[in-house]
């Protein structure tokens, strides 16, 4: 009888919410409505991005909680795949110490670069800067002309470096810059970060293209006195989404480091000196075929990027202020 | 008083200086100063460009000497004749391989700056239930890292039945998330609300306030992405979705010919100029026209 009672009671007390939750759901309903036409514009893009992009994302999620070696049908094994990897994994340990490294190197330093360029950049009158830009944008539109930088840092007494230091006696035998663990992974971060000026420069120049003149007008009238003046307070926040953009482009990259260490170090490097997350995850993905290990690296290292994201979003909303 | 007069007088000159157009905030000294450091960085971001033109026109002798120079000696277009002849006796008629690239890269660029511009005018100017969801599921998406995915989404690819075609490469080169971030914030940073309010009061359908006035806007972001995604294209090989030989693309094809060995290093240095030269070429219009729309919108003020 008592129970009944507070059942009821219970009852009494929901329909307010109920009540709530069935106006918001009209709500929605009637917003929906009303923007038909977004979803339409939407719908294209929504399909292909859902087919291609988002269904493998959370198959390989799915499949990082399964030993999967392609074969054989996958098998659970929860969370086995990530225990292994930071508690029995020690070479993966390397790779994301490595990673790390390279990224608070590289990513700030070409974040900036990217945007101090274009910003420079934007001061000439246009025929120069289209010159400019393009030299600047060379090497990443030339795909994958980092070769050049094995002929730089051979290790023998050819390469052009070791051959320069040596015509001035400043080395008195030549330096194995790929092989010796204390210089490669200097040299890929040199070689990335001249590389790099490619999506965020291009799209920083076209986001400068974008600003009203006249703001900086009137902003010289108010009071803004020289050229950094004007950057922070005026070219900055007017800039931020693209900013944004440019960040997410740089942690994307720079985490996401593996071609060009196997390009220059070679696969595996020595003393895996320039191993990575992302080459980490090719030797499982790719050479042997534990595709449930793998997918766990990639989960891994989505959720760093994921996290660093949130972090550089929240440094990129006090600009200007 | 005397302050008073002063300022105004600062005023003055500074108004003065605008009317001139003579950019505001600006010395000579701090632009020598930007200029030097811009100019070496310059150079040296140069080299590749150099190094691939240079080595080009190498006779094969020149390109394996020992110590490695850096610049022609005696330039020649042997590795470009070989290139030709090579390309002439190719078991599927050289042609084909061009067009699946030009085709690819074509329809793979014009339908993604469709589709993405679509998505992105939505995502950043109208206010609908999803938007926020649709647009952080964009960016993570873009974290995740491809090596892993690249076996669902074969699975996806056999399912539809597109193995082997080319809509394996072009239809997810439409989806790209990177193309709808770019244009999204674009779109946020560029265009005003009171331009499309307007637009729509005049009764203008949504398409065409897209089309006619948001588009315009944002025309160096555009022109920006149609570069990002030829440059992808134009390097497309169609990974492990395409089989057969006549389908195959001009990067598949001249890797083939590179295979041929050490004798190829001249015709390979030849194939590097060829295809850096297309990205580059597409740089130069739409970087041009970049510029132009900046121009233009000057006049117009």
């Amino acid at each position: 009888m008592k129970s009944e009672i507070v059942q009821t009671d219970k009852r009494i007390a929901l329909i307010p919410k109920l009540a709530k939750e069935r106006e918001h759901l009209k709500y929605v309903i009637k917003q929906v409505k009303i923007n038909k036409v977004s979803y339409l514009f939407v719908a294209p893009f929504m399909t292909l991005f859902t087919l291609f992009y988002i269904v493998p994302v959370i198959m390989s999620i799915f499949y990082s909680f399964t030993y999967y070696n392609i074969l054989e049908p996958p098998k659970f094994i929860g969370w086995l795949n990530y225990i292994k990897l930071f508690l029995d994994d020690d070479i993966f340990l390397i790779a994301i110490k490595n990673t790390f490294l390279f990224a608070l190197i590289t990513g700030p330093i070409s974040y900036i670069a990217c945007f101090m360029f274009a910003w420079m950049v934007n001061e000439y009158p246009p025929n120069i800067r289209a010159i400019i830009t393009l030299l600047l944008s060379a090497p990443s539109l030339s795909g994958n002309m980092y070769m050049i930088w094995q002929v730089i840092f051979s290790g023998d007494n050819y390469g052009y470096l070791n051959g320069f230091l040596l015509r001035t006696g400043i080395i008195r035998e030549s330096i194995q810059w790929l092989q010796d663990p204390k210089y490669m992974m200097a040299v890929i971060i040199i070689a990335t970060l001249w590389i790099n000026l490619g999506i965020s420069f291009l799209a920083f120049i076209a986001g400068l293209q974008g600003i009203d003149r006249n703001i900086y007008e009137a902003a010289a009238i108010d009071g803004v006195k020289n050229r950094w003046q004007e950057l922070w307070y005026i070219t900055l926040p007017a800039m931020r989404p693209i900013l944004m953009f440019g960040a997410v482009m740089q942690i994307t990259s720079t985490f996401n480091v593996g071609d060009i260490c196997v390009a220059l170090a070679g696969f595996p490097s020595v003393d895996y000196a320039a191993h990575t997350v992302v080459t980490h995850l090719m030797d499982y993905g790719s050479i042997r075929f534990e595709m449930g290990y793998a997918s766990a690296i990639a989960t891994v290292l989505f959720a760093i990027m994921v996290g660093s994201n949130k972090l550089i979003q929240n440094l990129l909303r006090k600009v200007g202020e | 008083m005397f302050a008073k007069v002063k300022s105004g007088l600062k005023n003055f000159r500074l108004i003065r200086k605008i009317n001139r157009r003579v950019k505001v905030n600006r010395t000579v000294g701090g632009n020598v100063a930007m200029s030097i450091p811009l100019g070496l960085v310059a150079a040296f971001m140069a080299l590749p460009m150099v190094y691939a033109i240079s080595n080009a026109f190498k006779p094969l002798n020149e390109i394996f000497f020992f110590p490695p120079r850096f610049f022609v000696r005696n330039p020649t277009l042997d590795n470009f004749r070989d290139l030709f002849i090579i390309m002439s006796n190719s078991w599927v008629p050289f042609s084909r391989y061009i067009f699946n690239t030009v085709f690819i890269t074509t329809a793979g660029t014009t339908g993604h700056v469709l589709v993405a511009s679509l998505a992105a005018y939505a995502l950043a100017k109208h206010n609908f239930p999803g938007r926020r969801f649709i647009s952080r599921i964009i960016v993570l998406a873009l974290m995740f890292s491809t090596a892993v995915t690249a076996i669902p989404n074969y699975l996806i690819m056999s399912r539809l039945g597109w193995i082997d075609t080319y809509l394996s490469v072009i239809v997810p080169s439409f989806a790209t998330p990177v193309g709808v971030f770019l244009m999204r914030n674009f779109f946020e940073h560029a265009v005003p609300d009171i331009m499309l309010e307007s637009a729509r009061m005049d009764g203008a359908k949504e398409f065409a306030v897209f089309w006619k006035i948001a588009m315009p806007i944002v025309k160096p972001a555009w022109l920006t992405l149609i570069l990002f995604t030829v440059q992808g294209l134009w390097s497309a090989t169609g990974g492990t979705f395409i089989y057969s030989e006549q389908l195959k693309t001009l990067p598949v094809a001249f890797s083939q010919i590179i295979q041929g060995g050490i004798a190829r290093s001249g015709v390979g240095a030849a194939i590097a100029l060829l295809m850096i030269s297309v990205p580059v070429i597409v740089f130069i219009i739409t970087q041009s026209n970049v510029i132009e729309t900046l121009a233009t919108s000057g006049i117009k003020e």
